[in-house]
């Protein structure tokens, strides 16, 4: 028989989480929304609560609780502010190439930073050639006697300008087909965040472009081996960076659906709440079927992750699934608003606007259907 | 080493309020469909007892009375820092009301052994009797402050506390081993922890039902109830009537009818 409930224990995560985003994010919402910026007091707070430890080994001060737990958080948080998930998300997505591939000098060194959340990670691969074709990359890097010296432009990268701890994805000068990854750190010579986006939503979720001009870094930094790179970069978005938007859509969807909720039995029309509408029904309806299903396959995702299994391509089905029903919940959510859903009073046209965001991150829709089809005709 | 002992409640989550149903025959709060929280004001005496820990040499144990599910509520309380928990867990003491809920855990704190310090929480959110805690100091023999909102001042075992009244707090000095109930002022609860939960798992929650405790069936849960409710009735916004009514004038004359019909109306 499978076992598909949570632990006691984990519902405590959930709890935690719960607790935690409703105190310590929320109050951040606005001033966020407004502004574009993430807070500083936000960012420790996130430390404070554990939050970047999550998925560190405890050796390296991490808590070592695995991809489930991690799942429960983002969703928690998600489901307060996606905008918020999706900064923790990238974290944990920028953590991942150092726990998965880096030696035991480079864990020592970032990980336990990392764990307390005094360093911030992310990950740049994606650059104007756009970020399903890593290949494509322009960046580049050559090797001057012990050092290496990168050069290139990379865009639409989560934590751009808050990151300190960066893991590059660069191709060979001499030889264009030996992608490898290095761990950069913002404060060298030769690197800079540059100009910083400001998208439709997710906003306070700090998005931009990083600068690599003539940036050289010791040879220490030099993530696994050389050529080793774009499976150690395709690994981590692979596993890390999609199980992470799937909890940041699933905390959206479930935004969605309780704002709904909330609003349905409130709302009076013809003498009696909409919620005893079925038109209105349908739409709960569904968004309820989707955010089960979508539960199911995330969570079976990371609990195969947290037995030691692979699980790129279940994830891949999880992000498509979970992404794609969060921006069709939200598009109800604010069709069952009404006129009150196209007002920023009301959260759900944020909800709307951040929507369009979780499919584009860590893989698109159609990308997520390459590596389902590739999986389905194996 | 200081012992102390916090009585928690497992009450519905306020929030799923409006899910609470009335047991038409015992006339008690029906539970198996809300999600079950630790009541608010005990977190208070909980953290109250986890500061004391960390500044002094002391030992908290957690004790509960309630079903299965409330096991729960007692491992979140480890997770805040405390060292052990007990459960009351036994189909007999189902629908015990204030006085024979305080006689269990009275019995049940007796059967953990010497302790210096009992710590409940003013109320609980669902009941509100604030009679639970008064009523585990008088059957275990020791003084009783209650709605205790600072611990002032501690000497040994002579400690001055600062207690709520309705208007205004009355300084008390109280010795030790003693009961205090405690207030939301008291302090600012910590939040549950994920490495505080990874640390609550070598933690042990003790199951104890009557035979444990050496007490009759008759003594405890309904059947050790002198209570008898007549009836309940839970109030819903559906069978509430909404008037508005403006009131003109300057903010003052405003103001001043405003306190005249809150006072007619009884609210004040």
């Amino acid at each position: 028989m499978i076992d598909l409930m949570f632990t006691e224990e984990q519902e405590m995560f959930r709890k935690a989480a719960r607790e935690f985003a409703e105190t310590s994010v929320a109050p951040h919402v606005a001033k966020m929304e407004e502004t574009g910026r993430m807070s500083d007091e936000l960012i420790r707070a996130l430390g404070e609560a554990e939050m970047m430890a999550l998925t560190i080994p405890e050796e390296y001060d991490g808590l070592g609780l695995g991809y489930t737990a991690r799942l429960i958080a983002l969703e928690e948080i998600g489901r307060v502010s996606a905008a918020t998930a999706l900064t923790l998300q990238v974290f944990a997505l920028g953590v991942a190439p150092i726990t998965m591939f880096g030696d035991e000098e480079q864990k020592k060194k970032y990980l336990p930073g990392l764990a307390k959340g005094e360093r911030l990670a992310t990950v740049g691969v994606t650059e104007a050639t756009g970020g399903s074709d890593p290949k494509s990359i322009r960046t580049s890097y050559r090797k001057v006697g012990g050092d290496y010296v990168l050069t290139g432009r990379k865009c639409f990268i989560t934590n751009s300008h808050i990151a300190d701890t960066i893991t590059i994805l660069a191709r060979g000068e001499e030889n264009p087909d030996l992608f490898t990854c290095f761990i950069v750190e913002s404060g060298v010579e030769g690197f800079k965040p540059a100009h910083e986006e400001h998208k439709m939503g997710m906003r306070g979720c700090n998005t931009g472009w990083l600068v690599l001009e003539d940036c050289r870094i010791p040879g220490e930094n030099l993530l696994g081996e050389e050529g080793r790179g774009l499976r150690i970069a395709m690994s981590a978005i692979g596993e890390v960076g999609r199980a992470g938007m799937v909890g940041c859509a699933l905390g959206l969807h479930t935004a969605c659906l309780e704002a709904s909720v909330k609003f349905a039995k409130e709302r009076i029309l013809y003498g009696e709440p909409i919620s005893n509408l079925q038109m209105i029904q349908n739409k709960l309806a569904e968004m309820k079927i989707d955010l089960e299903a979508g539960r199911l396959l995330g969570y079976r995702a990371t609990s195969m992750q947290d037995k030691g299994m692979r699980a790129s391509n279940e994830l891949a089905a999880a992000k498509y699934f979970t992404t794609e029903a969060a921006q069709k919940a939200a598009k109800m959510a604010v069709d069952i608003h009404g006129a009150y859903g196209c007002m920023e009073e009301y959260p759900v046209s944020r909800y709307l606007r951040d929507s369009f965001l979780v499919g584009a991150s860590a893989g698109t829709s159609d990308i997520m259907k390459v590596i389902v089809a590739r999986w389905a005709l194996e | 080493m200081l012992r102390i002992a916090v009585c928690v409640k497992a009450v519905p989550d306020p929030k799923e309020a409006t899910r609470i149903k009335i047991d038409p025959v015992t006339r008690t709060l029906l539970r198996r469909d809300v999600p079950l929280v630790t009541n608010h004001l005990d977190r208070n005496a909980v953290e109250a007892a986890v500061q004391l820990k960390e500044e002094l040499d002391a030992h908290v144990a957690v004790i509960s009375m309630g079903p299965p599910p409330a096991e729960t509520i007692v491992r979140e309380c480890l997770a805040l820092g405390a060292d052990e928990g007990i459960l009351l867990c036994d189909q007999a003491f189902g629908g015990a009301d204030a006085f024979a809920t305080a006689y269990s855990l009275a019995k049940g704190i007796e059967k953990m052994g010497g302790f210096d310090l009992v710590l409940c929480g003013m109320a609980s959110s669902d009941s509100g009797t604030e009679w639970v805690g008064p009523k585990i100091g008088a059957l275990l023999g020791i003084p009783v402050v209650t709605a205790v909102r600072e611990i002032v001042e501690r000497d040994g075992r002579s400690w001055k506390v600062k207690a709520s009244l309705e208007n205004g707090y009355r300084l008390v000095r109280v010795r030790l081993p003693a009961l205090l109930t405690v207030t939301r002022e008291l302090n600012t609860p910590r939040a549950l922890s994920f490495s505080g939960i990874v640390s609550a798992r070598k933690k042990e929650i003790t199951e104890w039902g009557i035979n444990d405790l050496g007490v009759q069936e008759e003594a405890v849960g309904l059947r050790g109830s002198p209570t008898i409710t007549a009836n309940l009735t839970i109030m819903n916004g559906k069978d509430s009537k909404r008037a508005v009514e403006m009131i003109t004038g300057t903010r003052e004359e405003a103001a001043e009818r405003l306190v005249e019909k809150l006072a007619a109306a009884g609210m004040l």
